[in-house]
């Protein structure tokens, strides 16, 4: 009862603390409304405007078909170039994608002698090169195909294959983007929030002033957790509301408040990881750095920008240490695939020994910190 | 001063500053109110005057240090309001604000912070070097030039903060309550000091703000101040004649209004009633050493309950080592300390109610107000809620704060701060008071009503109070005291009993002669004859508009720093390697190994042969098999699978019969890219497949053969580490100087940039210029390790890469103190800086998705941002073999970036305080 009581005065004292921080408060509101439309609306993951080049060797009606079926929106018009341009127009990054028909090939596809064309790809850029390639791929064969139905009277194709995407019909990236930005934003609030409250209390000395009252450590780090906390819950919600849902009209598939009771165990472990952070670095730049070396792979690894089962094993099962992994794919189920408590607990029951993990080491190092810190 | 060479000037005399209808607000509070004043030039000048007056204020608009609001103030012979005047004017100035060490950097040495104002001022080495030896000499600090200024004790950090003042031989000396918290003796080699200063230069005005009526005594003029108005000035005998008093003490208790005097009396200390006999603070050879150097050795005491006991002692003799230990705080290196008879234990929670603390340096929310303050302290110490109104109620009357219960303490002059800070140390009525030099900086008056008070606590509550202090009167009041110096007690007994064994007869000659006799290293040693070093009196020009002495000055100042934290220079170093490995490896976008399961409702031979096709691809990975639509659908939802196949019955039957049977995929969209490519793969397996079937016409009548350029294998290191490059150069850097200034304003140093000559381009790019320095390093690291270690080629020049990234890091520090120029606290430029930098550069910078492909405002931060062109150079020269000619239009936004962010902090940034 006392210790509540302590926690609960400790907590109101940090949200004043973060009311008399204006530009903090603007920076909050920034990131999870028009940062998370700008990461919604304007990276997409689909193909768009591909710069494609075609080196016509074969100048035959098959070649000029196949030439025609790129356009927009995911292709640009392609641009015919001379064989000896290709490495020149890929090197200096004017093309993504150059395909190369070779001479005789209209020939060769009615002959039945399966001819080569060679598709060039830029694979630095990534996303692109992949699905680029696939439907370029596909697009060849179509073509192909038609013609030859049409050249020869060829049958229809014997099998058909009737592909549904789940969870996002068409594929819109926003809907991906817009949670997993909200997501990155829970992260770093929340880390930074907790861990920068300390570093502050001990720059500014009040943190003595606490340890000679009736306090102890754990009182002290809960209240930074749950008014930190607090303060990202409310706002990644009101995120998820009105921006997510209302503005970007992504359909939330599952149920919310079980989101938000995922979000709230989360927080828990990652504002006690901004405070076991606060506890190693011994000033706020060195907090810094920490800062970014955590935060890093936490985003980039953990499945929120790029899908988990094709990174190295080693990585993946270094990542399962990492509660943003567990809560990623929380999200991603609850969210997206309207998986209830049944399908989810494993992912919370993660996140909850992580953070306890977490929690526990800060403890341990509290004091000694604090004390070492003021030599 | 009375042995002053200088006659005190009279207000015909020159006049070094004159304020006319001068106008100060914070807000809606008017620190001054329409001040007239005349201040004679070649004299000691002290302002006295109750807390919270505005003579810090005042002083900082005479230093330039603060924007003028209304009025006019002229000093030196121009206007203050010019900025060309306060460019002249500034390198003749010399400003050492309120508080103890406010523009010193922690972590230089006490040399090391002399020789950074040195070398703003422009000296060179020979002269510095010179000038600090006198300095470091003339204030006793010789011993400690290695010290860093943060472990410095507060009296020590005062004459630091002098020597600092003092570097460039200034014709106006303004000096803000610079012997607050500092011991007798040291205070009066203080003052020695200023008067040999002033015998050399007799032209030299010096303005103080006191609060030690006995050094006002010895001023050549006084000004005395109360709320915002001029109550009288003149020389002390006229101030004190004006009010009819026959101390100055008593003149300025006179000259102030009926309802401030009145309560106001002579203090009396009741003798304490011998009854008590329980010992409530005890101390046995109590020690504590610090890697090095004892701080305390073998203290020894016991105090009864209700008694006061003073501690006495030069700075850094350990009396606040000693009372954090006894807080628990520290911990006891040997020997032992009890409390009412339990040894101490941080753990205890019980005592630490029973204790109230107030520690030296203010500790108490500056983000909280007043009353916000008391409430949370009195609820944390478990006071009945009901009672809490009441008792902050009180404690606002009894230490006079009623007037500024709303205001935050940041806000506060120093007195009314410390006033605050022990009407929180008192607030849950504990036995046992701990004070760590309560009463510094606060005005006599004041000093007088907390005595009372606790002389109240003590003989009527029977409260234990054991205080530290530096004066002698309040030193009197004590019921015993120990003298302190160096960890150890040289003299312990009754105020009464040590003045009459003292030769001086009278406390303060008892504490200069013990401190003598012990031969301490802080007895200054230095005599006139010893700095009467002949020293270059420069003509005084007007400082150029860019030095690239001062820039170097601060770039050094910031090296130092960097250096002494080896921490985080192995983090940065270190740390963007570690990162480049997880990075590097862990980033793919390549999509295979995807967990698939089928639910086979046919089981013919023709539906293994299509099923063949996926299971035998390096992309998917068979789960076991399905059995029902629900299943299908509940293995999908939980994201175990990725994708799932469903052959019809009768496929094989239909096949046969050319009834075109149909296949169902379903594919988790939950990542669209992922689902895209999950697409187009089962799209080609299912080509495959068809391509085997007899009879069939188009399908397989062509090979598409796909030829990954500038990375054969798609995910492997040749392709990420070029990308990875420009990512851990903008993180890092930008991080590292996003605190560079926003610490400065939030640890008080900032005021150097108010007050010296120092411009704010050379500020800013002297804070930039190590960084960016640092992020060269990083840069030479990461493409070693990528070269070396991962074997990535670099195919173009490296000069060109050189040249690219070198304007990037310059991009990108300059990035990092524009937030830094924003923010107000460090905890908002760490998340600006994680904003700035995390999502333009990992989304919009085209490392994953080309920009063409962006949108919107996502588009133009991609196009504006430096990351994406740095991207384009480190990858046309990693993996293209690209030459400048090639890349040069990427340069471009590249140089144009840091010109913009750099003029923009320059016009953000203020050389002025409020």
């Amino acid at each position: 009862m006392r210790r509540l009581h302590n926690i609960w005065h400790l907590g109101i004292k940090e949200l004043r603390s973060l009311t008399r921080d204006p530009i903090l408060m603007f920076l909050i509101v920034w990131a999870f409304s028009v940062g998370v439309y700008l990461a919604a609306t304007g990276v997409s993951m689909e193909l768009r405007n591909a710069p494609i080049a075609v080196a016509d060797e074969d100048q035959s009606v098959l070649s000029q078909r196949i030439i025609n079926a790129f356009y927009g929106p995911y292709f640009r018009t392609p641009d015919l170039i001379a064989l000896d341009e290709i490495d020149r127009g890929m090197d200096g990054g004017r093309y993504t994608f150059v395909l190369d028909i070779p001479s005789g090939f209209g020939a060769d596809v009615l002959a039945g002698r399966r001819p080569t064309l060679q598709v060039n790809v830029d694979a630095t850029q990534m996303s692109h090169a992949f699905i680029g390639s696939s439907y370029i791929s596909n697009i060849v064969n179509g073509e192909v195909e038609e013609y030859l139905r049409h050249s020869r009277g060829a049958t229809p194709l014997p099998v058909d294959l009737v592909t549904r995407m789940h969870f996002n019909p068409n594929l819109t990236s926003s809907w991906f983007s817009a949670v997993m930005e909200i997501i990155n934003n829970i992260t770093m609030l929340s880390m930074v929030l907790a861990g920068a409250a300390l570093i502050r209390e001990r720059e500014h000395g009040t943190i003595e002033h606490l340890l000679v009252m009736p306090l102890t450590p754990i009182e002290i780090m809960a209240a930074k957790i749950w008014a930190n906390g607090l303060v990202v819950l409310v706002t990644a919600a009101l995120s998820l509301q009105f921006v997510v849902k209302g503005l970007l009209g992504v359909p939330i598939a599952g149920s919310l408040p079980l989101f938000l009771f995922g979000t709230a165990i989360y927080l828990f472990s990652a504002t006690s990881l901004g405070i076991l952070l606060a506890t190693v670095a011994r000033s706020m730049p060195q907090f810094g750095l920490l800062l970014i070396m955590v935060l890093l792979p936490l985003q980039i690894l953990s499945g929120a920008s790029t899908p988990r089962e094709s990174m190295p094993i080693i990585v993946q099962n270094i990542m399962q240490l990492a509660p943003t992994t567990h809560f990623v794919s929380l999200a991603q189920a609850i969210l997206y695939r309207a998986a209830g408590l049944e399908v989810v607990w494993p992912q919370m029951l993660a996140t909850t020994a992580i953070g306890v993990v977490f929690f526990t080491g800060a403890w341990v190092r509290f004091r000694k910190a604090i004390t070492t810190q003021q030599g | 001063m009375s042995d002053s060479p200088q006659t005190p000037a009279g207000p015909g005399g020159p006049l070094v500053a004159r304020l006319r209808n001068v106008t100060h607000r914070y807000g809606a509070v008017a620190a001054l109110g329409a001040v007239d004043l005349d201040l004679p030039a070649g004299c000691v000048v002290g302002f006295i005057g109750p807390d919270g007056v505005g003579k810090s204020s005042l002083l900082g608009l005479l230093a330039g240090a603060r924007a003028l609001q209304d009025g006019s103030v002229t000093v030196l012979a121009g206007d203050m309001a010019d900025a060309g005047h306060r460019r002249a004017v500034c390198p003749r100035i010399a400003y050492m604000p309120q508080g103890l060490g406010q523009n010193l950097y922690a972590m230089l040495s006490v040399f090391e912070n002399i020789d950074f104002f040195g070398r703003l001022f422009g000296h060179a080495r020979a002269e510095r070097d010179a000038r600090i030896e006198e300095l470091l000499q003339a204030t006793g600090l010789a011993a400690f030039a290695d010290r860093p200024a943060g472990k410095l004790s507060g009296g020590m950090k005062q004459k630091l903060g002098l020597c600092c003042a003092l570097i460039h031989d200034p014709d106006l000396l303004i000096l803000d309550e610079p012997t607050t918290g500092i011991d007798p003796l040291s205070r009066r080699q203080f003052w020695e000091l200023i008067a040999r200063i002033r015998s050399r230069r007799p032209n030299m005005s010096v303005l103080v703000a006191t609060a030690y009526m006995d050094e006002a005594e010895r001023f050549d003029w006084l000004v005395a101040m109360n709320a915002g108005q001029v109550l009288a000035s003149g020389t002390p005998a006229g101030v004190r004649s004006q009010a009819g008093a026959p101390t100055l003490e008593a003149a300025f208790i006179a000259l102030l209004p009926e309802v401030q005097r009145a309560g106001h009396h002579v203090l009396v200390v009741p003798p304490r009633p011998p009854q008590h006999a329980e010992i409530a603070i005890e101390a046995n050879a109590l020690t504590r050493r610090f890697d090095g150097f004892t701080a305390v050795d073998g203290v020894s005491f016991r105090i009864e309950r209700g008694e006061i006991f003073g501690f006495l002692g030069s700075n850094g003799c350990g009396k606040t080592t000693t009372m954090k230990m006894l807080t628990g705080l520290l911990e006891a290196t040997a020997g032992s300390a009890a409390l009412f008879g339990r040894p101490i234990d941080a753990r205890d929670l019980e005592t630490r109610k029973r204790v109230g603390y107030m520690s030296q340096s203010f500790s108490l929310y500056g983000e909280l107000t007043v009353r916000q303050n008391l409430e949370l302290h009195a609820r944390l110490f478990h006071l009945p809620p009901g009672a809490i109104p009441a008792r902050v109620q009180e404690l606002l009357q009894q230490f006079g704060l009623e007037a500024q219960v709303d205001a935050y303490p940041d806000s506060l002059p120093l007195g009314l701060r410390q006033r605050l800070s022990l009407a929180v140390a008192v607030i849950h009525r504990p036995e046992v008071l701990i004070l760590d030099e309560p009463t510094s900086g606060v005005d006599p008056i004041a000093r007088d009503g907390f005595w009372e008070l606790m002389i109240g606590l003590s003989r009527h509550d029977g409260v234990t109070i054991f205080i530290s202090t530096h004066f002698m009167n309040e030193a009197a009041r004590c019921d015993r005291i120990s003298l302190m110096d160096a960890g150890r007690v040289l003299a312990s007994g009754t105020p009464a009993a040590l003045s009459a064994a003292s030769a001086g007869g009278t406390l303060e000659a008892a504490f200069i002669e013990h401190l003598e006799q012990a031969g301490g290293a802080l007895v200054d040693t230095a005599t006139p004859a010893q700095i009467a070093t002949p020293i270059v009196v420069r003509p005084a020009v007007p400082p150029r508009r860019f030095s690239l002495q001062r820039m170097a000055s601060y770039a050094h100042r910031e090296s130092l720093e960097l250096l002494r934290d080896p921490i985080r220079l192995v983090f940065a170093l270190i740390g963007t390697l570690l990162l480049m490995f997880i990075l590097g490896y862990g980033i793919s976008m390549d999509v295979k190994d995807l967990p698939f399961a089928v639910l086979d409702g046919d089981q013919s031979s023709e539906s293994r042969d299509y099923l063949s096709n996926f299971e035998g691809s390096r992309y998917f990975v068979v789960r076991p098999p399905l059995a029902s639509q629900a299943e299908l659908d509940h293995r999908l939802r939980t994201g175990e699978l990725s994708l799932a196949i469903e052959i019809p019955p009768g496929f094989g039957r239909d096949l046969k019969r050319g009834a075109r049977p149909a296949v169902g995929v379903w594919i988790d969209g939950a990542m669209p890219f992922r689902g895209e490519t999950i697409l187009g793969y089962v799209q080609g397996a299912h080509f495959t497949y068809l391509a085997g079937l007899a009879g069939t016409a188009g399908a397989g009548a062509v090979e598409v053969a796909v030829r990954y350029r500038y990375n054969q294998d798609v995910s492997s290191l040749d392709a990420m580490v070029p990308a990875v490059i420009p990512l851990l150069l903008i993180f890092i850097p930008a991080m590292l100087t996003a605190l560079g200034v926003v610490r400065e304003k939030e640890l008080g140093s900032i005021v150097n940039l108010y007050v010296t000559p120092v411009t704010r381009l050379e500020f800013l790019l002297g804070k930039q210029l190590p960084y960016a320095t640092l992020a060269m390093l990083n840069f030479v690291c990461l493409v070693l390790l990528a070269v070396f270690i991962f074997g990535v080629p670099l195919k173009g020049s490296l000069l060109v890469l050189t040249a690219g990234a070198l304007l990037y890091v310059i991009a990108g520090t300059g990035l990092g103190l524009l937030i830094s120029a924003v923010t107000r606290t460090q905890i908002a430029a760490l998340f600006f800086a994680g904003v700035a930098t995390m999502v333009p550069a990992i989304m919009f910078s085209g490392m994953t998705h080309p920009i063409s492909s962006l949108e919107g405002g996502a588009a133009l931060a991609g196009r504006l941002y430096p990351t994406t062109w740095f991207l384009l150079i480190s990858r046309g020269t990693f993996s293209k073999a690209l030459g400048f000619a090639d890349l040069y239009p990427y340069f471009l936004p590249l140089v144009a970036f840091p010109l913009v962010v750099t003029t923009l902090c320059v016009l953000l940034l203020k050389k002025q305080g409020k």
